[in-house]
């Protein structure tokens, strides 16, 4: 158990990137904090950081109080579960779970039951004495997992552990480290660039972008306040719509019209940013509307996605594309002119050229 | 269609296997009859063999292509692991110079370093010793080596050795407890082309040799007499031949599969 602070911690690669940019980030024991972001974000650097894999360039690691930044990976108990798994092919699942131990010089029975007792946390005990060759997806990311856990490590870190498992395994077992991490109570910190992961893992997500962190915080306060334009474009699934908007005395003009808001302390232009689950279809009629023709209708079963796409007028130059996401038994139907509402102070205004959100 | 390319399989085989062909059958015919030009023997004898067998020199001369043969392979294969995994993995300085050095000498004519080999290692007294013998096969073992093993480590996946430091391994035990298990089929095919190249070799063991001390087997058998001066050795010849022939056989027929992943690997993928 640990805690982990990264204090002003950088990577600057031989070549003059910079890949992670003085990160400030204090995991608490037992917590589970998710690293996410775009590829190349810095989220996979930060964690090869923590684990003593990559050297850190400036600012300083510390593992329950104490500097780590100069000791090996072995020297700093923190247990690591690859996306590839890394198992090792010439041994069995037993001996790769034993790994750690015997490196350990931890004594044979002792290994025995430890490694026993992780199979059976796991689900294991009928493949111990397999070659990982001869294992599923799902079979090689428990073992992983089990390598790690078997040694009682300070912290585990996760390298997006599902993202080489099919769809529906991905949501069983993200299931069950959200269980597994539960129980043992180790600190963990995860990676990953899929965002519903992150929303549903995570006791705080922190959400990277080109090497500097966005945003820190639960998900669904990250969700509700976005700290600029690309947490809010990144969090949500369909993504935000994002409207270029011109503030005037009534209100901000866009495309799908004006948005009632209070133009007070507004830069003259602003990008106003309107989740897909926030308009209503005709049933519910308050707030603020507008009217458009349905391009596409996307059925997922328990909802329906609706795109609208508005040509380029006289003020936006742009063509925009808006999505609502629906009930299912909305009425609406493609190719037919249909008003949505939505509530307007519940739209995000984040700046033109900063993308800080102007509305948090 | 299927018959041409069958009659061309043929042609091929045949134009690869009648010298090995002749030689066999040589070894086989009796004194009498070996200049009779038939590829099969009239008169068949064992006698060449026994004969080479008799020979001490040739016996002698057997242990000492093993002994030199294996040792030089096993000081080839150590330090060729060990430049190999640095080459595949690392970065540091001087690495371009060392894969570059390494290629100079295994395309270096071998024939041009025999009289400046022969002086030096008659001034220091290695001249006509295993090591003197020894000495050059590593250094012309080593660059095949290194190229070789150098392409299997370069297929072994680094997140395996990341995974091994997380899990409390030093880089030697990295090394040694996951790498080299996994280079293992890489490392033996590399040991046998490297043996292979210490056995067939002739140059430096005629050039380098002047008794049976350090004479190995292909140079013992240049110095085989006729029983008079009237007599040719052709027999005795062919037979040393074949013999020193078979342990190659063996072993590429053993190790076919992984001798051909050796010579090609990293061709395509890596």
């Amino acid at each position: 158990m640990a805690e982990i602070v990264l204090d002003g911690v950088s990577k600057r690669f031989p070549d003059g990137t910079t890949a992670v940019h003085d990160v400030n980030l204090t995991i608490a024991d037992r917590e589970f904090v998710i690293l996410v972001g775009p590829s190349g974000c810095g989220k996979s650097t930060t964690l090869n950081m923590i684990a003593g894999l990559e050297e850190i360039s400036a600012g300083e690691l510390r593992i329950d109080g104490v500097r780590v930044n100069e000791r090996a990976p072995r020297d700093r108990d923190i247990a690591m579960v690859f996306q590839s798994y890394a198992l090792y092919p010439h041994m069995t699942v037993r001996e790769n779970m034993a790994f750690p131990l015997t490196l350990a010089k931890t004594p044979k029975p002792e290994i025995a039951a430890k490694v026993q007792h992780a199979a059976e946390l796991l689900d294991l005990t009928a493949l111990l004495d397999r070659r990982p060759a001869n294992l599923s997806g799902g079979q090689r990311q428990r073992v992983a997992m089990g390598r790690a856990l078997v040694r009682d490590p300070k912290a585990f870190l996760m390298d997006e552990p599902l993202s080489n498992l099919d769809a529906k395994l991905r949501v069983q077992m993200r299931t069950s480290i959200s269980r597994l991490q539960k129980r043992l109570g180790t600190t963990t910190v995860y990676v990953t660039h899929d965002q519903t992961e992150a929303m549903t893992l995570g006791d705080r997500i922190v959400i990277m972008e080109s090497g500097l962190v966005q945003q820190v915080g639960a998900p669904q306060d990250i969700y509700d306040h976005p700290a600029n334009r690309f947490v809010a474009g990144f969090i949500g699934s369909p993504a935000m719509n994002f409207l270029p908007a011109e503030v005037h005395d009534d209100g901000l003009h866009t495309v799908i019209g004006t948005i009632p808001v209070r133009r007070a302390g507004l830069p003259r232009e602003v990008v106003a940013g309107i989740r897909p689950e926030l308009f209503q279809d005709t049933r519910i009629r308050h707030g603020a509307s507008f009217t458009g023709t349905v391009d596409i209708i996307e059925s997922m079963g328990a909802e329906k996605l609706a795109y609208f796409t508005f040509e380029p007028g006289t003020s936006f130059t742009q063509e925009t594309q808006v999505v609502a996401r629906l009930d299912a038994k909305s009425p609406i139907s493609e190719g037919d002119p249909t008003t949505l509402w939505y509530d307007p102070a519940a739209v995000h205004l984040f700046h033109p050229e900063t993308g800080v959100n102007l509305t948090r | 269609m299927r018959l041409r390319w069958g009659l061309i399989d043929v042609l091929v085989v045949l134009y690869a296997l009648i010298p090995v062909l002749w030689i066999v059958s040589l070894s086989f015919k009796d004194p009498s009859t070996i200049t009779d030009g038939a590829l099969l023997p009239t008169k068949w004898t064992w006698s060449n063999y026994a004969g080479i067998f008799r020979n001490d020199d040739f016996t002698r001369g057997l242990v000492n292509s093993i002994g030199i043969g294996l040792i030089a392979t096993f000081i080839a294969m150590l330090f060729g692991t060990m430049a190999a995994y640095a080459i595949a993995r690392l970065t540091f300085p001087g690495k371009r110079a060392l894969i570059g050095f390494s290629l100079l000498i295994a395309m270096f004519p071998q024939i041009s370093l025999v009289t400046p080999l022969f002086q030096i290692e008659r001034a220091l007294g290695l001249f006509d010793t295993w090591p003197g013998l020894i000495l050059p096969y590593v250094t012309f073992a080593l660059p095949l080596t290194i190229y070789t093993l150098s392409a299997f480590f370069k297929e072994i996946p680094t997140e395996l050795e990341r995974a091994a430091k997380m899990d409390g391994a030093t880089p030697f035990q990295a090394f040694w407890k996951v790498i080299v298990p996994l280079a293992v089929p890489g490392m033996v095919t590399t040991a046998i082309l490297a043996f292979i190249f210490c056995w067939n070799d002739f140059l430096f063991a005629i050039s380098l040799t002047s008794s049976s001390a350090a004479r190995t087997a292909p140079a013992t058998i240049s110095f085989f007499t006729g029983g008079s001066q009237f007599e040719d050795p052709t027999g005795s010849i062919a037979a040393a031949a074949v013999v020193i022939t078979i342990p190659i056989v063996v072993f590429v027929l053993l190790f076919q599969r992984r001798i051909v992943a050796g010579l090609t690997s990293g061709a395509v993928k890596g």
